[in-house]
């Protein structure tokens, strides 16, 4: 399971990466397995959109499975993924890389410090049920 | 009865089980409310089940026994032997969903085979495995411009010569959507031209929908409504009769982003009201958001054709509160007795039934017009429905008409208050000219001349 | 080889069923409104029936064997249902005709209102709904109807257990509910204490599955009904499993206050390769009001000449139609057929077989099969389709080498609470026999799966396509075939 030390992490499985003030937002390696096989992918959300924590930004499906991308931060939307709806597939083989979903200016960086660390998240992941 | 069950081995059974009665299975169920008496008549054989439905049967009188110019959404149309001969095949009707492909790949290719025929008929990309019937499906366009609007737009606009249970239809749907309002059905002149709708269209609107032919009847060209629809940034929906569309330009010419319908006159019996057909089509943009069952062509794994169901993660099964829809069972055999009528009627069959339809009608108003104090009231060209004016009330005149053996037109009233002493006649490829000529003369009797 | 489609079989000049010329003299017809091109295909009618008999070799169906599926209930659909249904008097009535020219078949469908009130307890049953999602739409729409006429606005959330049926959130967000999951405890019954922590005055009801999608009788179903009661809130049942109940218990007498009914599982009508179904729906007394009409009641009371008169009615406070005309009438003949032939004794025979055999061949499974939930369970029961010392096979390989073995495979991947779900419902029109050879098979595999586990991975063998490659479906979204001159 590869969980990128450069990143924090959600319960429900996105992860963050804060450069200054810019975070970038996708789903896990952990969510990408979940989902097995993914074949499509919608931005919800647009460029200059504020955005709350907890907005659905994406969903992604997968053929036995859907899922919505909730944002970890709030803020305010300054790049999409363009490219990822044509490619939907790049969310298992590069869910850190290629498959980044949305790019935010946070407005509240105690947000981000809200978020698990990657010692906490694989502990949960260990956890969870499987 | 249908238990196989011998004495011998139930007793082997509960032995195996590990319990000494059957009764000991239900220890769960509380004792008071346990093995209740059920005041239902005794069992019957088939032998007398037989002859009870049938006394059931024959206490009705029938589109068999009444010559039919009743329509209003169910159409009396010639359903040739081939349909239930194939329909009844047990492979067909007692087969499950094709959730297992591999082996329900007849119920699948039927079914594809069905979108394909719809998709074509309509001028749409895409039609799903079924809804339940018109007024459903036509709900269910109303969801699917909510959603596609992310619930930004909530005017829905409504001509009120849309069919009036597919109109009650969508309001119920629409309590769980308390921020959603609907327009345009209730004007004090429902017969007024569609174009009166634009008026209402604005960036708003979410959705426009108007049916075609019209409960009236009628046809019309609604370009300019569609028109405006998309200059505001609405959808535009139109509910079909689909036998129309063997003569009719397709919806897809005029505009449409969504097209659902009755299927009924394709190939499904009368039967009351129900099981019938809902049909829903749309433009390829609105796949994702469209309700209901999808099946997409493959390849397994030897690289032979088949087909799945797919885009199942929209299901409610797997999106569960977030589906489109909540729809689970649809009416699987009803799309296959139509695809089976559109195959074994074929292009020319097809057209052919549209075609007397017309004729028929356009015969019958032209007959009915000359008798005096009834009129044909509407100057729009249609299809094989038409209003007729009605000297007397419409609820006298098909009591009179009954008595000859003939069921009378739709009364408008009892759905638009000012419409009253309007008929709504429907003509059908199963009515004869003699027929019509009876309808004509009974009438006739009941002119004020 | 594969079937090929009705547009690749297509030949054009080729008539099917032909009609007669017009009788009467011609109107001209309005050019601007006529098509061009009708993209239908053109086969004779030998083509069709041809077409059509083949693609019916390539199913699986209830009258060639074993199916299975759990909450389903693929009993036997009875042959005398679909004679009665097509009886002219039912199949050729228009829906709009005169109240008095289908007397037989409105008695038909009231006499059906009070046999299902009867079977379940409840004080009104509405015949409408299409099938049993659109039922289960009904019923919570009906709660939330009551909820709003007593003013009772703050009630947005509903309860449902984490082994429902997935209509049951789905018809709930319809509404406008929140969902909140309520967990199952290690017996397989609601969690009390988690029921009673989320139970307050924001909940308008809980949608309770009885026996649940594990198969087992809730043990404090009296109690949960009552924690929801105490709260204001009211009890949603959702009737799918009903086939266990037939003469057991009557959920009205529980205390649930709404339920809809499956006539295509518990009372036969078949399932046509994914409909028709239909879900009537029953209340009791205080719910009665809301149901959609058109409800089929007496007008006027009959004597020793006369029957009585039947007609339709609108309960006062409908919540309003949720389809056109009246019903799935032709599963009503089908539904009435069945419960007519069997009577009080018949049904509660139909409940305990369908019982006995769930738990016979449980009895015969258990050892081998890892039992999540071990109790004495309804008419299904739910496994594990994984060995834990063979961690590669799945349930859905399991799945798969059944088919190879003649048997539609059971329902899997549900209920989601247990890991590689394998939920089986046997239904009790099958005999001892298919169920020992059934169970001989789900052995032998068991054995495979760890002697040869390739032969359940790369299964199915034998069907007419093996498996299918579903992602590439869900990426080239191919949903039509296209004539020839429409392809661009």
């Amino acid at each position: 399971m590869n969980i990128p030390t450069d990143c924090k992490y959600t319960a429900s499985d996105e992860w963050v990466k804060l450069e200054g003030k810019t975070a970038t937002v996708g789903v896990t390696d952990y969510a990408q397995e979940q989902l097995s096989d993914v074949v499509f992918v919608e931005v919800v959300v647009s460029t200059g959109d504020s955005v709350k924590k907890g907005t659905t930004c994406a969903t992604i499906e997968s053929v036995k499975a859907a899922a919505d991308v909730n944002m970890p931060v709030s803020g305010k939307i300054v790049a999409v993924n363009e490219v990822l709806p044509q490619t939907p597939e790049l969310v298992n083989s590069d869910p850190f890389g290629k498959a980044w979903m949305v790019k935010i200016e946070i407005s509240d960086p105690s947000e981000v410090d809200g978020l698990m660390s990657p010692a906490d998240y694989e502990k949960f992941l260990q956890e969870r049920s499987h | 009865m249908f238990t196989p069950h011998t004495k011998t081995e139930r007793e082997e059974m509960l032995r195996a089980v590990g319990v000494k009665s059957m009764e000991d299975l239900f220890v769960a169920v509380p004792q008071k409310f346990r093995f209740p008496k059920l005041n239902l008549s005794p069992r019957k054989t088939e032998l007398e089940i037989t002859s009870e439905m049938s006394e059931l049967a024959y206490a009705n009188e029938s589109t068999r026994d009444l010559l039919c110019f009743l329509g209003a959404g169910a159409y009396n149309h010639y359903i040739p032997s081939a349909v239930d001969a194939l329909v009844h095949r047990g492979e067909f009707f007692t087969a499950y969903t094709p959730y297992q492909p591999e082996i329900s790949q007849g119920t699948l290719q039927a079914i594809f085979e069905y979108q394909s025929l719809i998709a074509n008929l309509t001028g749409m990309d895409v039609s799903n495995a079924s809804h339940y019937d018109g007024a459903t499906a036509t709900a269910e366009a109303v969801i699917l411009a909510y959603s596609n609007f992310r619930g930004k737009r909530t005017k829905m606009v409504v001509s009120p010569a849309v069919h009036p249970h597919y109109r009650a239809t969508v309001r119920t749907y629409m309590q769980g959507y308390e921020e959603v309002t609907l327009i345009g059905d209730t004007p004090s002149d429902p017969l007024e031209s569609p174009d009166s709708l634009i008026s209402l269209i604005d960036d708003q609107t979410a959705l426009v929908i108007v049916q075609y032919p019209d409960f009236f009847g009628r046809i019309y060209d609604y370009t300019k409504l569609s028109d405006t629809a998309h200059k505001n940034g609405a959808l535009f929906a139109v509910a079909v009769n689909p036998t129309a569309l063997g003569i009719l330009k397709p919806p897809s010419e005029f505009g449409a982003d969504i097209v659902v319908g009755e299927g009924q006159p394709l190939g499904i019996p009368l039967s009351l009201g129900g099981p019938y057909l809902g049909l829903f089509a749309t433009k390829k943009e609105f796949i994702r958001k469209i309700a209901g069952r999808l099946v997409g062509e493959t390849v397994d794994q030897d690289g032979k054709r088949g087909y799945v169901l797919t885009l199942t993660a929209r299901e409610q099964h797997i999106r569960r509160e977030k589906a489109s829809s909540n729809i689970c069972t649809n009416q699987g055999l009803m799309a296959l007795s139509s695809a089976i009528y559109m195959s074994l009627l074929g292009k020319q069959g097809f057209r052919k039934v549209a075609e007397l339809c017309y004729q028929k009608a356009h015969y019958a108003a032209k007959e009915i017009a000359s008798i005096p104090g009834f009129s044909v009231c509407m100057d729009t060209p249609f299809f094989h429905e038409f209003m007729v004016c009605c000297p007397q009330p419409v609820e006298q005149i098909n009591t009179h008409l009954l008595d000859h053996g003939i069921l009378g037109g739709y009364d408008l009233g009892k759905d638009y208050p000012a419409l009253k002493q309007n008929m709504l006649v429907a003509v059908t490829e199963m009515n004869t000219k003699e027929d019509i000529d009876i309808f004509v003369d009974v009438l006739r009797e009941m002119s004020n001349g | 080889m594969a079937e090929k489609t009705i547009y690749e079989l297509s030949s054009p000049g080729r008539q099917g069923v032909q009609f007669p010329e017009a009788d009467v003299p011609a109107s001209g017809m309005p050019k601007e409104f006529l098509r061009k091109d009708l993209p239908l295909p053109e086969l004779a009618e030998i083509d069709v029936i041809r077409h059509y008999t083949h693609l019916s070799k390539l199913n699986y169906c209830i009258d060639e064997g074993f199916y299975p599926l759990g909450s389903c209930t693929m009993k036997y659909n009875p042959r005398v249902n679909e004679d009665m249904a097509r009886l002219p008097g039912f199949a050729f009535c228009h829906p709009l005709q005169p109240d008095e020219t289908i007397q037989g078949s409105l008695s038909l469908m009231y006499n059906l209102q009070e046999d299902l009130k009867e079977i379940s307890g409840f004080d009104e049953v509405t015949l409408q709904p299409a099938a049993g999602a659109q039922g289960e739409f009904v019923g919570v729409m009906v709660i939330h109807a009551y909820h709003k006429a007593h003013g009772d606005g703050k009630r947005t959330k509903m309860l449902i257990p984490d082994s429902a049926h997935g209509t049951n959130p789905a018809s709930s967000a319809m509404i406008g509910y929140d969902v909140v999951g309520v967990p199952t405890d290690a017996r397989g019954n609601v969690d009390i204490a988690a029921l009673k922590a989320v139970c307050d005055d924001t909940v308008a009801g809980i949608m309770l599955t009885n026996p649940n999608t594990l198969g087992l009788f809730d043990e404090n179903i009296l109690d949960v009904i009552e924690i929801v009661h105490k709260a204001g809130g009211l009890v949603y049942g959702d009737g799918a499993n009903l086939n266990a109940l037939l003469g057991i218990v009557r959920p009205g007498d529980l205390g649930i206050d709404v339920m809809h009914f499956n006539l295509h599982k518990t009372f036969s009508t078949p399932h046509g390769g994914g409909g028709p179904g239909s879900g009537p729906v029953g209340t009791n007394k205080k719910l009665a009001e809301f149901l959609p009409g058109p409800i089929i009641s007496i007008l006027e009371e009959g004597d020793d000449e006369l029957p009585p008169l039947y007609g339709f009615k609108q309960p006062k406070h409908s919540i309003g139609r949720v389809k056109s005309f009246n019903g799935q009438f032709g599963m009503h003949v089908r539904a009435y057929t069945y419960i007519h032939m069997h009577g009080p004794d018949g049904l509660r025979q139909v409940s305990e077989l369908a019982v006995l055999n769930a738990n016979y061949l449980l009895s015969k499974l258990k050892g081998t099969y890892k039992l999540p939930y071990d109790r004495v369970c309804m008419h299904e029961f739910v496994l594990e389709g994984k060995f834990d010392d063979v961690p590669d096979v799945h349930a859905l390989d399991i799945a798969k080498r059944l088919m190879d073995f003649g048997y539609h495979p059971p329902t899997n991947y549900f209920p989601l609470i247990v890991h590689e779900a394998l939920m089986i419902e046997p239904t009790e029109t099958e005999s001892k026999q298919t169920i020992d050879d059934f169970a001989d098979a789900m052995l032998k595999i068991a054995k495979e799966a760890h002697e040869s586990p390739e032969l359940l991975q790369t299964a199915p063998h034998n069907s007419p396509v093996r498996r299918l490659d579903e992602v590439k479906a869900a990426k080239d979204l191919v949903m039509c075939c296209w004539l020839p001159d429409k392809a661009e």
